[in-house]
């Protein structure tokens, strides 16, 4: 085994096209459980943790260029006001050991359909792109809802890295809600994102856990944006009645096709993706209906 | 591989490191510092907790290579001559520690906590201890060590202002 330590980007993407069966490492939070339980045996390890630009973030035109090794626990401390839902979700990721190491390229990179990260990153919006490149043939961004592709399967080449994640500032309320044992250290059973896009009448949502890959519940975001405009609600801030949130949340449930597992059934799964939807719908809901009135 | 590095303010150095072992594993085995435990080797029960570059982590999941020129701080370190931390005293105090396999991984991670927060709620606590998994009994003593470590400190503050 190789163990490749490159100190720039390019010096990474270039150990990368040489050694494209390399397995790339930064927190190290679900690569080192494969290495100290001998799943995995890769034919070299991929080092990213000197190239600092990973760990860094900037905000440019609204958009959120947050680095693939950022950890968590300054993804809570630093994001959480443009990043409200990412933000949420990192807080519910392992523990505070945890969360100082990993980051949201591990989880992409994964690809695991439990990844905390994933709910929120699709309720973003349609606009959310991973930026990944090679040596080859350069940068590229992949729009989220064509990255997900299989059970651990992204639409990565093989000698592709990842270097950030492109996510829209947030311009509403958000949220997220995740079924475990506990409060900490639980790897979903299953979990929701939540977000409002008052500037463009729509809304996002993400389910975890639940599918072959993280998806979103597509007939449940559109009926809410319907009923959210036809009913003048993104102006009045009104409530939504219990009808629309029940709908709603029965589309999300519709949506999901979850399997049996040590977590949980899958009807526990649908039941619980149910209630989510509801709670996240709620608590948003509420908070822009405060800033509605307050804003009057 | 050899990987070099400072543990606890001395250069360290290990030779034949696999690519593929852990920061754990160097350390107990290779550079004489056992007092991380090694129980899970998952992340899940916070044993082996170190400080890497002043940010504890999980040393099971951090992969030798990584820590090429960087510092680390174990339970060892935390004492200086002048005798034990007053988080390590605290426990000693207040009976915190049983069979002691989880107490270094809790040390490291209360000496974090109230570096960063000297007066932290009993919310704090649980929080930030809630990556350390203790199997001899429930977490009260613990609990107690933590806020006896707070108060010391807090004393300790206000009587050299």
């Amino acid at each position: 085994m190789e163990f490749l330590r490159p100190a720039t980007w390019d010096e990474a993407l270039a150990a990368k096209a040489e050694y494209p069966t390399a397995l790339p490492i930064s927190g190290g939070t679900d690569v080192m459980v494969e290495m100290n339980f001998d799943v995995h045996r890769p034919s070299a390890i991929l080092d990213l943790n000197r190239i600092t630009e990973l760990s860094e973030w900037q905000i440019a035109d609204d958009v959120v260029q947050l680095g693939a090794s950022v950890p968590y626990t300054r993804i809570i401390n630093e994001l959480s006001g443009p990043l409200p839902g990412l933000a949420l979700a990192a807080h519910t990721v392992g523990s505070p050991q945890i969360r100082n190491r990993g980051g949201v390229g591990g989880n992409l990179g994964g690809a695991s359909p439990a990844g905390d990260a994933h709910p929120a990153l699709l309720a973003a919006g349609r606009d959310v792109f991973v930026e990944v490149a090679s040596q080859a043939r350069g940068t590229r961004l992949i729009a989220i809802d064509d990255f997900y592709v299989g059970v651990k399967r992204n639409s990565m080449e093989k000698d592709e890295l990842i270097r950030r994640v492109h996510i829209p500032v947030a311009d509403g309320p958000q949220q997220f809600s995740k079924i475990g044992t506990r409060n900490a250290m639980v790897i979903a059973v299953c979990a929701f994102g939540f977000a409002l896009h008052p500037k463009n009448g729509t809304v996002g949502t993400g389910i975890g856990s639940a599918a072959p890959t993280p998806r979103r519940a597509v007939e449940a975001e559109e009926y809410l944006a319907g009923v959210l405009a036809e009913r003048g609600l993104w102006q009045s801030g009104d409530l939504l009645g219990t009808e629309v949130i029940q709908r709603f949340g029965e589309l999300v449930k519709a949506a999901a096709s979850p399997i049996d597992d040590v977590r949980g059934t899958a009807e526990y799964r649908r039941h619980s993706l149910a209630v989510m939807a509801r709670r996240t719908l709620t608590w948003t809901w509420n908070d822009y209906s405060k800033q509605i009135r307050s804003a009057a | 591989m050899r990987v070099t590095f400072t543990a606890n303010g001395k250069p360290v150095e290990a030779d034949d490191v696999w690519e593929g072992e852990s920061l754990l594993y160097v350390l107990r085995e290779r550079v004489g510092l056992p007092g991380s435990k090694n129980a899970c080797e998952q992340g899940e029960c916070g044993s082996c907790t170190v400080y890497l570059d002043g940010t504890p982590v999980c040393s099971c999941l951090v992969a030798a290579g990584q820590v090429q020129g960087r510092e680390v701080r174990t339970v060892e370190g935390l004492a200086d001559e002048s005798g034990l931390d007053p988080v390590q005293q605290a426990f000693i105090d207040a009976g915190a520690v049983q069979c002691g396999f989880c107490t270094p991984g809790l040390l490291v991670q209360t000496h974090d906590l109230l570096d960063r927060q000297p007066q932290p709620s009993d919310t704090d606590i649980r929080e930030a201890l809630s990556g350390n998994l203790c199997r001899c009994t429930g977490y009260e003593k613990i609990m107690d060590a933590v806020r006896l470590a707070s108060a010391r400190k807090c004393e300790k503050a206000g009587a050299s202002e």
